[in-house]
């Protein structure tokens, strides 16, 4: 047979498809780079706005631990290590939770348990963070202090973190509040992730002799690496610039103290609590500049990312000779 | 009654068949008798290892087999043939518990596999698959290399000594005919590997935990005819060790490789008999209907 005869309908048919494809899709360009303007513009708004700040201190900002409002003497270093300890105690907590969690839910849990908990833990991920906050304040942290606290201090006091009196409030407690936050979103995109994996693969493992745990730890987990650490990273995206909750139970204490029982402050933190109250200029920029050192670390910490999953995708890529 | 050469394609065929087998002829022979035993051996001597009794099976409220009743014989291979969504894979699978992991999915009947029912509480499932291997239709290496692919089986029962793994890895992946082709690049990642590797090396894996019987669904249908020729010449070395039980839709293919052959229509069994009775002698008008293309 030759060449498909095409009508003079069909031809203007293509045509008004074409024409149809590349409004739409010049129209859709607009919006990254909406986006990327966004970006942009906050970035250089943050600039600006704490540049008397970044003149007087420089570099030196990120890695001095005076905060005075009063003698106007300002450092960030209490409020990065703040940032960055509560997010990772809070990950250390979450990761093992959220993923335990949906590997059953993806793999062992019956019908019905799965999507009440499945219908449950996406609930909880559309809490706002102040109820979160209240919760903590009112329910974890007297547990924290009364229980949690003691019994750490009493089996792990060995270890730098676990020493100090029991205040309740302070990084640890945060964290908690933190790990509780993000766990929803651990759940959900590991679940998605586990779920995905071809089923041929997993009845592969099955008809190997494995046991339900080994071609979870041997094929589902290999398969769903890269999805999982995005999960992962995502969550800590959020842990990093989470606020409100973290404001009320963290105790707003500019000091950097091994312990985790210690009161403690966060970059998001210190923006909320002081920003009302800054009245100087410079104690205002200061503000500021905290602010464009968040938006960096969040920046850095999704870039990080990015390059991890493509590193991972890129051989995974080699792996199925692509 | 014996079947010879001369009377392959004689009247006993409806018309059909006979161009549709007689064109498969191979140093004017026709393909499928080539490296047969006399029917009579075959026959006299089948030991069923799997015995399917009364078979029902149900995906939810669906039935997709309806009493089933048969014999496998051991060390033979046996061809399930049949139209599409007859439940030849539904049944296949159930020789493994497979089925076990399709929520709903209910069973009647049993399935003894040397004398023992193995839809029995206590059995081994894990235990069970490790003697019973499985090949699917769509093969699937794990994102792993050759050698951790074949090894797979053998460190999950916690088989570390590498001298061990190292022979029995070669062992297995010269069993599928894969090892000349491998050999030097054993820690290569098994997705790199052509289709037709990659199938047999699905193969060696299985065969690799030692199973006796071998499971295969349409191991050959997403295969070129090159790589197809491979896996039939190795499905025929396979069942002088092996109980070989193949689901296929290729009618050359089943009396290419195998000794018995179950028709299956519609979830029912309606004919099971040696392979050279099934496609010259069919008993059964649909068995008859399906093999000349009637429908399926
Ligand atoms: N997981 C499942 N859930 C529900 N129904 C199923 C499932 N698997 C198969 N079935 C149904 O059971 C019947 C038998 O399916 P089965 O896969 O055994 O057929 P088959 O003979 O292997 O077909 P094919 O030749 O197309 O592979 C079909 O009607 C199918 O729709
Ligand atoms: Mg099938």
């Amino acid at each position: 047979m030759g060449p498909f005869p095409r009508s003079k309908n069909m031809e203007k048919f293509g045509q008004r498809k074409d024409a149809v494809d590349i409004v739409f899709q010049r129209t859709m360009l607009v919006f990254p780079l909406l986006v990327l303007l966004i970006v942009g513009g906050i970035f250089v708004q943050l600039l600006l706005s704490s540049w008397i700040s970044i003149k007087e201190f420089g570099p030196a900002f990120l890695v001095t631990s005076t905060w005075d409002p009063v003698a106007e003497k300002f450092g960030a270093l209490p409020f990065i290590f703040g940032t960055i300890v509560s997010s990772l105690v809070a990950l250390l907590l979450a990761v093992p939770i959220g993923l335990g969690t949906a590997i059953y839910l993806a793999e062992y849990a019956p019908q019905w348990p799965r999507r009440i908990i499945s219908s449950l833990v996406d609930l909880l991920a559309a809490i706002p963070s102040v109820i979160y906050g209240l919760w903590g304040i009112f329910v974890l942290v007297p547990v924290m202090r009364s229980h949690v606290q003691p019994f750490l201090g009493k089996y792990l006091g060995f270890l730098p973190f676990f020493q100090g009196p029991a205040y309740g409030i302070g990084m640890f407690s945060a964290s908690v509040i933190l790990a509780i936050m993000i766990i929803p979103f651990i759940i959900s995109i590991s679940r998605e992730v586990i779920l995905a994996v071809p089923h041929v693969y997993k009845e592969a493992a099955y008809a190997m002799g494995a046991t339900r745990w080994e071609a979870i730890c041997t094929i589902i987990l290999s398969y769903g690496k890269a999805g999982i650490l995005g999960g992962i990273i995502l969550a800590m995206g959020r842990a990093i610039g989470e606020t409100m909750a973290v404001t009320m139970a963290i105790g707003n204490n500019v000091k950097i103290s091994a312990s985790l029982f210690s009161p403690a402050y966060t970059l998001a933190s210190v923006i909320a609590n002081e920003f009302a109250e800054a009245t100087s200029k410079l104690y205002l920029a200061s503000l500021t500049h905290i602010g464009l050192v968040l938006f960096l670390v969040s920046i850095v910490v999704n870039i990080l990312a990015w390059l991890l999953l493509w590193r991972i995708n890129e051989r995974q890529k080699i792996f199925q000779g692509r | 009654m014996n079947l010879n050469d001369q009377t392959i394609g004689n009247d006993i065929l409806p018309g059909d068949i006979r161009p549709h087998i007689n064109t498969e002829l191979q140093n004017g022979k026709p393909l499928f008798v080539s490296h047969r035993k006399p029917l009579e051996e075959s026959l006299e001597n089948p030991i069923p290892q799997i015995m399917v009794k009364e078979l029902n099976f149900y995906y939810g409220r669906q039935k997709a087999l309806s009493k089933v009743s048969l014999g496998i014989p051991a060390k033979k291979a046996t061809a399930l043939i049949g139209p599409s969504g007859c439940g030849k894979s539904t049944l296949l699978r159930t020789f493994s518990r497979m089925n076990d992991l399709i929520a709903n999915a209910r069973i009647e009947g049993t399935v003894t596999i040397d004398g023992r029912n193995i839809y029995d509480r206590d059995t081994d499932v894990v235990e069970l698959r490790r003697r019973v291997g499985m090949v699917f239709q769509k093969s699937t290496p794990f994102p792993k290399s050759i050698y951790d692919n074949v090894a797979y089986g053998l460190r999950i029962v916690g088989i570390r000594d590498k001298k061990t793994l190292d022979q029995i890895v070669e062992k297995s992946l010269r069993q599928a005919v894969l090892w000349e082709e491998v050999k030097d690049n054993l820690g290569k990642s098994a997705l790199a590997l052509s289709g037709g590797q990659q199938q047999r090396l699905c193969i060696a894996r299985a065969l690799a935990v030692g199973p006796e019987i071998l499971l295969m669904d349409e191991p050959c249908s997403a295969l070129d005819p090159n790589a197809t020729a491979r896996i039939e010449e190795l499905i025929f070395e396979l069942k002088d060790d092996y109980t070989v039980v193949i689901v296929t839709h290729n009618m050359q293919q089943a009396v290419r490789v195998s000794d018995f052959t179950a028709f299956l229509y519609l979830g029912e069994l309606i004919e099971f008999g040696s392979t050279q009775k099934i496609f010259t002698v069919p008993k059964d008008r649909r068995t008859e209907a399906y093999l000349t293309g009637k429908f399926g």
